[in-house]
């Protein structure tokens, strides 16, 4: 059978999918989002499945991960998580609010209230969207259905996911903890639609867990919107440890405004394939973003990460560090697109992106991409693509250091110019003995939950 | 303590050392002077057991052992220290970590308790002072940013702390200005004992005011062509290289 009848199939299948759900779909769920489904489907549909001939995906071919025959939970199914188990998962040291995603739904900590501010708000985008719709007005405003299939399939099917609202002025002291669980008996495909609304001057950490709790195969495709008002200032971390039969679709869209100050981590631990999408728009003057990224493969997991800077006004400045290693058969991708639109002056863009290979089978793409339409501007960029370096592995061992750990000893450090930026200390320390613990090859948990998996 | 029986190595396939002979006692001072390109580094790094150079010919005895079937953490840990020509730079890896895990990966091997990071702080402050090495070094990472000097005193430093029974000096004085010359020099000199040997590998005498050699060993084309007492690198110094090579038929 040819690629291209398998391709018609799978674009039917889920055609004929959407049409069967289409009620179920629309049903007990907010105008908001169901104005929004049937022209993000229409739209999925004309772009279909990404494969390597969509420029944008030229380093991941989706297609497989669409392959297995799907349960879909388009209507919210009664929790099989014990929540108090699950509401131990934390980080030493770290005081959170949490809250759980479970297969793309969103549910509330009942046995812990946290202490979020006064008027902040940490709950599910299904309910928000009925009960508060003025705080979605720029809902899928961002995250663009005709320009990402992802996205648009993710728009035609979101019923659920976390919504975080910090309003003007507020510090959240306490870090936001999302844990996002993907368990079912079935192969299952989770969709989960987030959005986060940082008013002026306001403050906020967000840290997002992705795990898998069993070896079943899923396929997560998830949007996050995020909305930073004036010199509002917020770290969004990102951990994803799942297994090599997940796919993770990951896209996050940022809106900064005047004096704001956004950061970005992504670190990804496990995952057999992963992409991750980053898209920065400054729309206002003197706005600062950092993206920072880490991956650690190996076997035959993918990495892809993709990222978009739209300098839109004057003034602002982004930053980007990007790091792989890869083992093994992995493979890796970083495609980062930096734009600075016309009358952006003084527009000060830095992307790097620097990659391990620690065998001869691994690859790994690299694609930096400049786009300036202004006169007055500084952007730079650069990636490397190496082994380790053999004459500081002879020195370390020549100082009496195993071979083993003194490459130990060489894959943190090149990971720790990325690990040394994620500025809550007691997270930056577990992130460090994660990646130790990959590095080693043992099996990570970025949490102590009583879920003992083998995955 | 080393024996060395007629030595062949290659690289590449290139022949570099043609039948070393070479026997150090311990506490005894041994040069090993020569033109560029004789071999003397290739003979420090292949003692070290760097990977690159294949052995084709002759062997290594180590205290009684032979060395060339060891890796070369093992032969760190059993008391070899090379003292590098050009020390790399690793960023990310900070000094003191990278100091603590070789200090204590050489104690582990001599049946020692590993030492506490308090412990081995204060140990590090007592070597410091032998080499005048300073704080602002030791809290980078690993020879980031070391100018040519510092790099070179870093080296003796880790030979303090770890104590070997035989170094290796590469060329420990190129690239150093008289001052430093004389702090590394003393540091190697502090270190002496009847049961510690040294090798200096240079390619100029200066070093040899300051270390003084028991033996003198000219290596030329991969061969020790002339080994004599510490005046013969007084000679060198008066008449050049040129001597020995059209003694040896170039």
């Amino acid at each position: 059978m040819s690629v291209l009848v398998d391709k018609t199939d799978l674009s039917l299948k889920y055609t004929a999918h959407y049409n069967e759900v289409k009620d179920e779909l629309f049903a007990n769920s907010s105008d908001i989002l169901n104005a929004q489904r049937k022209k993000a489907f229409q739209n999925f549909v004309l772009q279909g499945i990404p494969t390597r001939k969509n420029e944008n995906y030229k380093y991941t071919n989706l297609n497989p991960a669409f392959v297995p025959d799907f349960k879909f939970i388009h209507t919210r199914e009664e929790k099989k998580a014990d929540m108090s188990e699950v509401f131990r998962c934390d980080v030493p040291q770290l005081n959170t609010n949490l809250a759980l995603v479970f297969n793309g739904w969103f549910y509330k900590n009942e046995t812990e209230k946290g202490d979020l501010p006064e008027g902040v708000i940490l709950d599910s985008l299904e309910s928000i969207s009925k009960e508060r719709p003025e705080l979605l007005e720029k809902y899928a405003s961002l995250a663009n259905v005709e320009e990402d299939p992802m996205v648009a399939l993710n728009t035609a099917f979101a019923k659920d996911g976390f919504f975080l609202y910090v309003p003007k002025n507020v510090v959240v002291e306490s870090p936001v903890q999302i844990i996002n669980l993907l368990q079912d008996e079935k192969d299952t495909f989770s969709t989960q639609r987030n959005f986060i609304l940082v008013e002026d001057g306001a403050k906020v950490q967000v840290l997002l867990c992705d795990h898998t709790l069993n070896l079943n195969q899923y396929l997560n495709n998830s949007v996050t919107e995020i909305f930073a008002g004036n010199n509002a200032e917020v770290e969004f971390y990102t951990l994803q440890n799942q297994h090599n039969k997940a796919t993770n679709i990951n896209s996050v869209f940022i809106d900064q405004q005047r004096d704001s100050r956004v950061t970005t981590h992504t670190a990804s631990l496990h995952g057999g394939l992963i992409r991750n999408n980053l898209q920065f728009a400054l729309n206002g003057e003197n706005a600062e973003a950092h993206m920072f990224g880490m991956a650690f493969m190996d076997k035959k997991q993918h990495v892809d990460n993709f990222t978009q800077v739209i300098h839109a006004a004057p003034h602002c400045e982004s930053n980007q560090i990007y790091k792989n290693v890869l083992d093994e058969k992995s493979t890796g991708a970083f495609s980062g697109r930096i734009h600075v639109v016309r009358d952006a002056q003084k527009t000060n863009a830095f992307q790097r992106n620097n990659n391990l290979l620690l065998t001869d089978e691994a690859t790994m793409q690299t694609k930096p991409q400049l786009i300036i339409d202004a006169d007055d501007v500084k952007c730079s960029h650069g990636a490397t693509v190496g082994q380790i370096d053999e004459e500081a592995l002879f020195y370390l061992r020549a100082r009496g250091i195993n071979e083993d750990q003194a490459r130990l000893m060489m894959m943190n450090a090149f990971a720790h110019e990325v690990v040394k930026e994620i500025k809550l200390e007691p997270l930056r320390d577990r992130i460090d003995e994660l990646v130790d613990k990959r590095l080693k090859g043992e099996v990570s948990r970025c949490h102590d939950c009583a879920y003992q998996c083998d995955c | 303590m080393l024996k060395i029986k007629d030595l062949y190595a290659s690289v590449e396939g290139m022949e570099i050392l043609k039948g070393i002979n070479l026997e150090v006692k311990p506490g005894e001072v041994h040069a090993i002077m020569g033109p560029n390109g004789s071999g003397k580094s290739t003979l420090a790094n292949v003692l070290a057991g760097k990977e690159d150079y294949e052995i084709t010919k002759g062997e290594v005895i180590f205290e009684g052992e032979d060395l060339l079937d060891k890796s070369p953490e093992e032969r760190a840990k059993e008391g070899i220290f090379l003292s590098f020509q050009y020390p790399v730079e690793i960023p990310g890896v900070p000094m003191v970590n990278f100091l603590k895990t070789s200090v204590n990966e050489h104690r582990k091997h001599k049946g020692l308790k590993e030492l506490t990071a308090g412990e081995f702080l204060k140990l590090m402050r007592e070597k410091m002072d032998l080499v005048d090495m300073h704080t602002k070094l030791t809290n980078r990472m690993v020879n980031e940013g070391f100018s040519g000097g510092e790099k070179k005193k870093n080296e003796i430093f880790q030979m303090a702390l770890l104590e070997p029974k035989l170094a290796i000096l590469d060329e420990t004085d190129s690239g150093l200005d008289i001052d430093a010359l004389k702090t590394v020099a003393n540091g190697v000199n502090a270190l002496k004992s009847p049961e510690r040997s040294t090798i200096v590998v240079t390619h100029y005498q200066r070093l040899l005011d300051y270390i003084v050699p028991d033996f003198v060993h000219i290596l030329y084309q991969g061969k020790i062509v002339k080994t004599a007492g510490k005046e013969l690198a007084l000679h060198l110094e008066e008449k050049g290289y040129d001597w020995i090579k059209s003694e040896n038929g170039n």
